[in-house]
């Protein structure tokens, strides 16, 4: 067996940069998706606790330290950070999506404003503070979506919309930054 | 037009994926009478007024839904969770 190399989603796409506001490649691993059996929550729970994890309530996420555990849609969630703990695979299904998805960051003052354009959501502050996860599209793709600060986003997609959702996000920001200019 | 998914929150209609009649729901036993089967598969009412019907949350937390509406004033009434139902899944 030759030695591959291993190539993130968008390997070879620098940050992109416009009105302070930077659309860059994030990282995430592992990725594993915990889905508890039916009426088993409080055993997952128990299994998580070592890691210091709860299961999240729906459009939030738990964390602790480099692990969390973001919702990502109806008895399920991302365990990213940390390997599955001991006794998580009796109590819930387990699959490993960690080379699945694309995680792309958008940080600075016109995230919020580049985002809502693909985005039909309110992400003003109020309504999404920072740590909510929602599943929402970002135009046709089915992304998972968190708030990591105030002026900062998390975007996941599916690997193969890797540079779909980056062009997307890219000209996003490039016509805001064309309305700065005009403006 | 806009959804309210019992998780997700109030969203719009472009996230949601429209199967059919909530009669779907409500598959006959194995041995019943074909013309049970004929319902089920094929006989629908069309009301003017209030229907419910199954919708997908596809582009949200992939729920099954119920939702109940009203075909003439386009009015939501209320919005379900298939899964929190008696016999849907825990």
């Amino acid at each position: 067996m030759p030695e591959l190399i291993a190539k993130s989603a968008l390997a070879g796409h620098a940050p992109v940069t416009r009105l302070q506001t930077t659309l860059a490649e994030g990282s995430a691993a592992p990725i594993t998706s915990v889905a508890p059996y039916p009426g088993r929550m409080d055993r997952v729970n128990a299994a998580l606790a070592p890691l210091g994890l709860a299961f999240p309530a729906p459009n939030g996420q738990t964390r602790q330290g480099a692990a969390r555990l973001i919702w990502t849609g109806r008895d399920q969630a991302f365990l990213i950070g940390a390997p599955a703990p001991d006794g998580l695979a009796d109590h819930a299904a387990l699959t490993d999506q960690t080379d699945g998805w694309a995680i792309l960051t958008l940080t600075g003052p016109v995230a919020e404003a580049t985002l809502m354009r693909p985005v039909p959501l309110d992400l003003r502050l109020g309504a999404f503070p920072p740590l909510r996860t929602v599943r929402a599209p970002l135009n046709h793709m089915q992304a998972i979506l968190t708030r990591t600060a105030p002026d900062a986003f998390e975007i996941m997609v599916f690997r193969s919309m890797a540079r779909t959702a980056w062009g997307e996000l890219t000209e996003a920001l490039e016509v805001l930054a064309a309305r700065a200019q005009t403006a | 037009m806009r959804l309210t998914c019992p998780l997700c929150g109030e969203r719009d209609r472009r996230e949601f994926y429209y199967y059919g009649s909530e009669d779907y729901l409500n598959r006959p036993a194995p041995d019943a009478a074909p013309q049970a089967w004929d319902d089920y598969l094929h006989n629908r009412d069309n009301p003017a007024g209030v229907t419910r019907d199954l919708w997908y949350h596809d582009m949200g937390c992939s729920s099954w839904l119920v939702v109940t509406r009203n075909t003439v004033t386009h009015d939501i009434l209320a919005v379900e969770a298939v899964a929190d139902r008696k016999g849907g899944a825990a």
